[in-house]
């Protein structure tokens, strides 16, 4: 026989047998199916809090850090080398001075009210970005109507805005709102564009509480939004008091909540900004402001993802626990796999009579075993469903978004379950193989 | 005597026999360390926040249209409207609240000259309603009284200046000093630079959810601060059994004040305790999924290969039986060899689960795994095997000798 025939009638041996024991047959399939859905819910989850947010440019991208709080002998052992994540205003303005890198951005998020243009709707709250105009080339944002500002309008503070795709959806009904105007914490600001869909996961820019479901609404120059006094919502950290008073004050203190963007080309342009970063610390130290040692740090997007924990450490343990699901699963199936085979020593004793070699039946034994893991799989694939719709309604928002498959979870899923099958089968064909012809026609 | 087919049962099927005791262990030490996690949750997102009644408290989340001016008088004649609402106990203004929103920290030195000795707590910024609203149990000093209240406009105002006192939780005070009250001590609050006096020790105030079980979960401060900003909490209580009715008058008695705000959000202090652990809630949950599946694969698993050998061994026990073998002795064989195998099992699997839990503990940040964990797994695990072998241990049981006979 050719090998696709041989395989054929592998399979239709494999169909025949996995209905001759139908109790057997569906607790091993079953065995299976639970292993690969329990294991690819947590996956597929894991898959997504792990995905690279921006994978063109993940390498190019580069988040500066300087050690502006000294040496903490009070902190726990595990946070004492730790940079501050933020940057001060006093530094943030120096590094886009410097203008050293490709592009650069400073950033802080604030929430702000904003009033549309429609008398009839009333107003509403708005997660805002305050930054500069190389934000959207640093990161490729897409534009759907309009542009970014550009520098005469960061220069100038002028009271312009980016919307983003939904936002805009929301306050113009989708409509080209370029050049509009609306309110923003009582103010007038006009549109000067608005993005396309752009949502990337885990939002990098700015981690914190909302790395997988945050997203902003809309872009303002930083500029503006320092006139305007516009606070962060997101952290502030002090390590000392004499911040001053007032909104100068904060300017002014050594307190750390500008986020920090910038782009560099290649390995000598990064070399000789961390020298710059060095310098900069070490100018600081003579002028009196740090009494230690520079410290500085530039790190890539997926450093930085992994310098601020983003995977949730509920994912990693629910996906580990899931795996010693699959574990047992798959030596459930390894048993019950054992127990079929040997159970059918007879009729294997027969083949090998009638001129079977061993290899035969050991390349039978997988086909079977295979064909018990694709239909494991596809049951796994539903239960998969079902277990991302209980993680969906169980899980904090944050992590809910997450929880949808996609085509490569779905082929990873089957592949898994074709692959643990054959594990299991392993053994119990190699037994299988090891029976001698003679002796069991002699037994019958 | 009892012992020797056993193993040599065993020895027959020692593949088998180990697929089901490694079954037993890896589900083991993912059972005591599940539950060990799940009643770690579970406890946290029961943890007190010292308020009185939460599910009769609610936070309105107000955001001014504008950042205009005399925010404060604004607060006050919000506060005034929701007080004299008929539904309504007493209402506060605050910077934060105790189940969620944003986390405020600074910290309270005894010793300015020690800034390393601070106490880390949570700001809490409310007038003299504050405790009434909140129902916090005052054990010692006093309440703010209204001329105590101090303006506040915005995080950079006040810098530097002074407060006529504060009051802090009990598990502030007993950080701050071990041995004897800190009533009436002067201290300094930084980074803020506020010198005060604290005057009075409330029982309880969670800081936030966000701190988990760290020591810093009950470190309160309150500060006799009206919290003028262009984002605040209003916290109100209803009274008994008005909850809803309260909320209801509360949104558009403040729109009849004035328009110019957004109210972002409003809800209950118990539902912000649903939102603010659900992590955790849900962790316990699906932990709860898996512990369920892996006990009913390992359960099945057993069913099907002990069946299997029982099949296997019919002509064997027809045999014994006509040797004599009573059916309680059939069945006797069957489950203590589930119960030597189990035994193998376990011994493995609490090692694992102890393996395991080294790994917990650094990815989730949990103490060791109390030994009580481990014993109730492995009771579990012999336990559930006696289950799962009884219905195959019966039917071999069963096996007549005379029918057993004919067929060899």
């Amino acid at each position: 026989m050719t090998g696709d025939r041989l395989f054929s009638y592998y399979l239709s041996l494999a169909l025949r047998s996995l209905r001759n024991n139908v109790a057997l047959t569906s607790l091993m399939v079953l065995a299976i199916g639970v292993g690969i859905g329990a294991s690819m819910t947590m996956l597929t989850i894991f898959r997504a809090a792990n995905g690279n947010p921006i994978p063109e440019k993940s390498a190019q991208l580069f988040v500066p850090q300087i050690d502006n709080f000294g040496p903490q002998p009070g902190a726990p052992p595990q946070a004492r080398d730790l940079l501050p994540p933020d940057l001060t205003y006093t530094d943030a303005q120096a590094l886009m001075q410097a203008h050293l890198a490709t592009h650069q951005a400073a950033m802080y998020p604030t929430t702000v009210s904003v009033t549309p243009p429609d008398a009839r709707q009333v107003p509403l709250q708005g997660h805002a970005r305050a930054t500069y105009r190389d934000f959207f080339t640093m990161f490729d944002v897409p534009f759907q109507f309009g542009t970014p500002w550009g520098q005469s309008e960061d220069d100038g503070h002028a009271a312009v805005v980016v919307l983003t795709r939904a936002f805009n959806q929301q306050l113009f009904g989708g409509a080209d709102s370029v050049g509009r105007s609306l309110l923003i914490n009582n103010r007038p600001y006009r549109v000067i564009g608005v993005l396309n869909s752009w949502q990337p996961r885990p939002l990098f820019y700015d981690l914190g509480q909302q790395n997988f479901s945050g997203a902003d609404q809309l872009f303002l120059p930083f500029t503006r939004a320092v006139d305007a006094q516009m606070m962060t919502s997101s952290n502030f950290n002090c390590d000392r008091p004499g911040a001053g008073s007032g909104w100068d004050g904060i300017l002014r203190s050594n307190c750390i909540w500008i986020k920090f963007w910038l782009e560099l080309p290649d390995a000598q342009a990064v070399a000789r900004y961390r020298t710059f970063l060095n310098n900069y610390a070490a100018e600081q130290r003579q002028l009196g402001r740090f009494h230690w040692a520079p410290r500085i740090a530039l790190r890539d997007v997926p450093e930085w993802l992994a310098y601020n924990h983003v995977m949730p450490a509920a994912v990693t343990t629910l996906t580990s626990v899931s795996f010693a699901v699959l574990a047992v699963c798959l030596l459930n199936a390894a048993g019950l796999m054992l127990a079929k085979y040997m159970s059918r020593s007879a009729s294997v004793g027969v083949r090998r009579a009638l001129g079977a070699d061993r290899p035969a039946i050991f390349a039978q034994g997988l086909v079977e075993a295979g064909m018990l893991g694709l239909i494991g799989g596809l049951i796994g694939v539903g239960l998969i469903q079902l277990g991302l719709i209980g993680s969906r309604a169980e899980l904090p928002q944050d992590l809910s978004v997450l929880t949808h498959m996609r085509a490569s979870d779905f082929f990873i899923a089957v592949s898994l379950a074709i692959v643990t099958a054959l594990l299991a089968g392993l053994y119990p064909a190699w037994r299988a193989m090891q029976v001698e012809p003679a002796l069991q026609i002699k037994a019958e | 005597m009892h012992w020797v087919p056993i193993l040599s049962a065993l020895r027959r099927n020692k593949v088998g026999a180990t697929l089901i005791a490694l079954q037993i262990a890896l589900t083991l030490a993912v059972l005591c360390n599940a539950l060990f996690i799940i009643q770690q949750r579970t406890a946290q997102s029961r943890r007190p926040s010292g308020v009185g009644d939460e599910a009769s408290v609610f936070i309105i989340d107000n955001r001014w249209v504008d950042e205009g001016s005399d925010l404060a008088g604004r607060e006050q004649a919000d506060l005034a409207a929701l007080r004299a609402l008929p539904q309504v106990a007493d209402a506060t203004v605050s910077n934060v609240h105790p189940l969620g929103g944003p986390v405020w920290s600074e910290a309270m030195l005894l010793n300015p000259d020690k800034p390393r000795s601070g106490v880390q707590a949570m700001i809490y910024m409310m007038d003299d309603h504050g405790l009434d609203t909140l129902g916090l149990r005052l054990v010692a000093g006093r309440n703010f009284h209204p001329a105590d209240v101090v303006n506040r406009h915005g995080l950079a105002d006040h810098a530097g200046g002074t407060l006529p006192g504060i009051i802090i939780t009990q598990a502030a005070a007993q950080r701050l000093s071990a041995r004897g009250s800190v009533l009436g001590r002067k201290v300094l609050i930084v980074p803020d630079g506020v010198s005060t006096t604290i005057i009075g020790i409330v029982d309880q105030l969670m800081s936030t959810p966000l701190a988990g079980n760290a020591p810093f979960s009950q470190n309160s401060i309150i500060l006799p601060y009206r919290w003028a900003d262009a984002q605040i909490f209003y916290v109100v209580r209803a009274r008994p059994g008005q909850r809803r009715a309260a909320m209801a008058a509360a949104r558009s008695k403040l729109y009849d004040v004035s328009t110019q705000r957004i109210i972002t959000d409003m809800q209950t202090l118990s539902e912000s305790r649903l939102d603010a652990y659900r992590g955790d809630r849900g962790l316990a949950f699906l932990m709860e999924i898996v512990c369920a599946i892996l006990l009913v694969v390992t359960a099945f698993g057993i069913v099907g290969l002990t069946s299997y050998w029982v099949a296997q061994r019919r002509r064997q026990i027809g045999i014994r039986r006509a040797l004599g073998a009573t059916r309680g002795a059939i069945l006797r064989h069957f489950q203590s060899e589930n119960l030597l195998i189990a035994g193998a099992g376990v011994v493995l699997g609490v090692l694992l689960a102890i393996v395991a839990n080294l790994w917990v503990v650094r990815s989730v940040a949990l103490s060791r795994l109390p030994l009580v964990y481990p014993l109730i797994g492995v009771v579990a695990m012999l336990l559930l095997g006696q289950l799962a072998v009884l219905w195959p241990a019966l039917r071999a049981s069963a096996v007549a000798p005379a029918s057993a006979a004919r067929s060899a």
